[in-house]
C-alpha cells in the first residue's frame, strides 16, 4: 500500500527570510496520490516548508530558497529562480487555515481558476465548476444558490468552497495548511474525510497541529523541529513505533 | 444575574460622556452648515429660479445668470475627474502592488502626502507657467482641468491606497495561489474590491476642487462671459467634439467673487444664490460618495 511513485523529492532545501534562516537542509520524498503530513510545534517552519511548494514566498521581499523541490515525472525544479512560480502554482494548489473565499458569488468562485487559464466556454466552466463542488462534497448544499455570495456560507462550507476552487483545475498537488483550525469538529470531519477521499486523484501534503488528525488521514509523516526534519515515515510506523526521542516526546504530548 | 459592581458602573461613566460629547459637538458642526446653507438660500431666495440657471452674467443684477459658470464648473469637473481618477488609482496602484519598498518608494510616498498640504495658489502659478505658457494650452477649460487634476491628485493616490490595503493578504493569497499573476490579482480582485473607497476618494477630490477659486483666477479665468463653449456634440460625423477643451471659461466660484467684490449691493443676492447651488452640488457629490460606499460596502465584506 505504501509504495508508489515519487511525485516530489525535497532535496537540501533551506529557506531564509532575510537574515533569518527558517529551514535547515530539508530531505524528504513525497509520494505519488497520498497524504503526506507535516507535524511539529509552532513555529518549527511547518507553514515556510509548504509555501515553497507553491512560490508563495515569492510574494515577500528578501526570501531566499536553497537546495531543490524536483517535481516528478517531469523533473522540474520547484524552486529554481528559472522556474517561474505562476507555472507552479498554475499545478500546485493550496487551500489556507482561514477560509478565503472571494467575496464573489459561489460559481465565480470556484470558475476563477478557470478563467485565469483562459476559459472561456460557458458551458465547460459550469461542468468543471459542478464536478468541483461534488467532489469538494459541497454540492448538493449550494446548487440551488450557486449565484449566491461564497461568504454566506457557513465557515466549514466556505472552506469547502475553497477546496473546490483549489480542485477546480485539476492540481496534481494540493497543499493543505492547517485547514481545518478555524472550524469545529463536524466541519472537521468532513474536511478529513474530503482529503482521505481525494487520496485517489491527487498528493495531498497537509500541516496540521492534531496528532489525531494527522493519525487519521494522512499515509506518511514528517516530524519537524525547529526548522528540520527531525523525523519522516509510514504514519502507522511513526505513531506506534517513532525512531526519536523527540518524535515520541511530542507525540505523546511532552512537548509545549 | 451579576450585579453590576461599583467600578465597572464608574468606567462606563466615560461611555456616556464621550457618547454625549461627540453627539454636541456634530450638532455644532451640523448647525453651523445648515445655517450658512439655510442663510444663503434665505438672501439668494430672489434669484433661485429656473431663469437664473439659464443666463449670462449681466451688468443688471436682476437679470444675470450663472449659465456661463456652472457649464465652465461642469467641464472642468470632467476635465479634471478624466484626468485625475485614472492617474491617481494608477500612482497608487504602482505604489502598493508594484514598487519594491524601497528609499525611492518611500520618499516618493512622503511627497505624495507632502503635496496634498501645498497651497493651491502654488498650483495655480505652476500651471500658469506649465499648462498656460510652456504648453500652451492658453487660459481654457483643458488648462483649468489639469490644474485642479493636480490639485486632486493626492488626495485621490493617498484615498485609492488606503482602499487597497484594506483588501486582506488573505485574499490576494487566494488568487496568487490558484496561478493569478499580479496583475490579475489587482484588476480582478483588489481593485474591485476597493472600488467603494477609490470612488469615495474621488468625489472628495472633486468636491474640493469644485470650489477652489484661487488657482484658476490665477490661470486667468474670465470673470465675465457671455457665451458658451463649443457644445461637445455636433450633428455630423464623428459626432464628438473636443473643441471645448480649448475655450475661455468662468466657474462658479470665480463668478460669486466677482459678485461680491461689485458695488451695487443687489448683487450679493446673485451671488449668495450661486452660493447656494455650488454648495448644493458639493453635498450632492458627498451624497453620492455615501450612498455608493453604502451599496459596494453591502457587495463586499469580510
Ligand atoms: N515573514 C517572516 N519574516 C521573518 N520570519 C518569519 C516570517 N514568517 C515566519 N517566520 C519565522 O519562521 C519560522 C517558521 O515559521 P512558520 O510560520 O513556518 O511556522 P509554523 O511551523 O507554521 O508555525 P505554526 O504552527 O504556529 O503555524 C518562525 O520562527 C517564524 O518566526
Ligand atoms: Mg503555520
Amino acid at each position: 500500500m505504501l509504495t508508489s511513485a515519487v511525485k516530489a523529492r525535497v532535496s537540501g532545501l533551506g529557506f531564509w527570510y532575510g537574515n533569518v534562516r527558517a529551514l535547515h537542509g530539508l530531505d524528504m520524498e513525497i509520494r505519488d496520490r497520498k497524504v503526506t503530513a507535516l507535524i511539529g510545534p509552532s513555529g518549527c517552519g511547518k507553514s515556510t516548508f509548504l509555501r515553497c511548494f507553491n512560490r508563495m514566498h515569492d510574494l515577500t521581499p528578501h526570501t531566499r530558497y536553497e537546495g531543490s523541490i524536483r517535481l516528478y515525472p517531469d523533473d522540474i525544479d520547484l524552486v529554481a529562480k528559472a522556474v517561474d512560480p505562476i507555472e507552479v502554482r498554475m499545478r500546485i494548489g493550496m487551500v489556507f487555515q482561514k477560509p478565503n473565499p472571494f467575496p464573489k458569488s459561489i460559481f465565480e468562485n470556484v470558475a476563477y481558476g478557470l478563467r485565469v487559464r483562459g476559459a472561456r466556454s460557458r458551458a465547460l466552466i459550469e461542468e468543471q465548476v459542478e464536478k468541483a463542488l461534488r467532489d469538494a462534497a459541497l454540492w448538493d448544499e449550494v446548487k440551488d444558490r450557486l449565484h449566491g455570495p461564497g461568504l454566506s456560507l457557513s465557515g466549514g462550507q466556505q472552506q469547502r468552497l475553497c477546496i473546490a476552487r483549489a480542485l477546480a483545475t485539476d492540481p496534481e498537488m494540493l497543499l493543505f495548511d492547517e485547514p481545518t483550525s478555524a472550524l469545529d469538529p463536524i466541519a472537521t470531519a468532513r474536511i478529513e474525510e474530503l482529503i482521505t477521499a481525494l487520496r485517489e486523484r491527487v498528493t495531498v501534503l497537509i500541516v496540521t497541529h492534531n496528532m489525531q488528525q494527522a493519525a487519521r488521514v494522512s499515509d506518511f509523516t514528517a516530524f519537524m523541529y525547529l526548522g528540520e526534519l527531525v523525523e519522516f515515515d509510514a504514519t502507522s510506523k511513526l505513531f506506534t513505533n517513532p525512531g526519536r526521542k523527540a518524535t515520541e516526546d511530542y507525540i505523546t504530548g511532552r512537548y509545549g | 444575574m451579576l450585579a453590576a459592581s461599583g467600578g465597572v458602573v464608574r468606567r462606563k461613566r466615560f461611555d456616556r460622556l464621550f457618547v454625549v460629547l461627540g453627539m454636541l459637538v456634530l450638532i455644532a458642526a451640523l448647525a453651523v452648515l445648515l445655517a450658512l446653507f439655510t442663510d444663503l438660500v434665505r438672501q439668494g431666495a430672489a434669484r433661485l429660479n429656473p431663469d437664473f440657471l439659464t443666463s449670462f452674467a449681466s451688468r443688471r443684477p436682476a437679470q444675470a445668470g450663472i449659465l456661463a459658470a456652472w457649464v465652465g464648473t461642469s467641464l472642468i469637473m470632467l476635465v479634471t475627474a478624466c484626468v485625475a481618477v485614472p492617474v491617481g488609482v494608477a500612482a497608487a496602484i504602482h505604489l502598493e502592488e508594484y514598487a519594491p519598498k524601497n528609499w525611492l518608494t518611500a520618499i516618493i510616498e512622503i511627497n505624495v502626502t507632502n503635496l496634498a498640504g501645498v497651497p493651491s495658489i502654488i498650483y495655480g502659478l505652476l500651471a500658469l507657467g506649465l499648462f498656460v505658457y510652456e504648453f500652451g494650452l492658453g487660459q481654457s477649460i483643458l488648462a483649468a482641468g489639469l490644474t485642479l487634476a493636480l490639485l486632486i491628485l493626492p488626495i485621490v493616490i493617498v484615498a485609492t491606497r488606503e482602499a487597497l490595503r484594506a483588501v486582506p493578504r488573505t485574499i490576494r493569497e487566494a488568487a496568487y495561489a490558484l496561478g493569478a499573476t499580479r496583475w490579475e490579482v489587482t484588476a480582478h480582485h483588489v481593485l474591485p474590491y476597493s472600488m467603494g473607497g477609490v470612488l469615495t476618494g474621488m468625489i472628495i477630490g472633486l468636491s474640493r476642487a469644485i470650489g477652489e477659486t484661487a488657482p484658476i483666477i490665477t490661470i486667468g479665468a474670465l470673470s465675465f462671459i457671455a457665451f458658451l463653449p463649443t457644445p461637445p456634440f455636433t450633428g455630423e460625423f464623428p459626432f464628438l467634439s473636443f473643441a471645448w477643451l480649448g475655450d475661455p471659461f468662468t466657474a462658479m466660484p470665480i463668478q460669486m467673487f466677482n459678485w461680491v467684490s461689485r458695488p451695487d449691493p443687489a448683487f450679493r443676492v446673485n451671488a449668495a444664490a450661486a452660493g447656494a447651488i455650488l454648495l448644493g452640488m458639493t453635498l450632492l457629490m458627498n451624497g453620492l460618495a455615501i450612498w455608493l460606499r453604502h451599496r459596494l460596502r453591502k457587495t463586499f465584506q469580510w
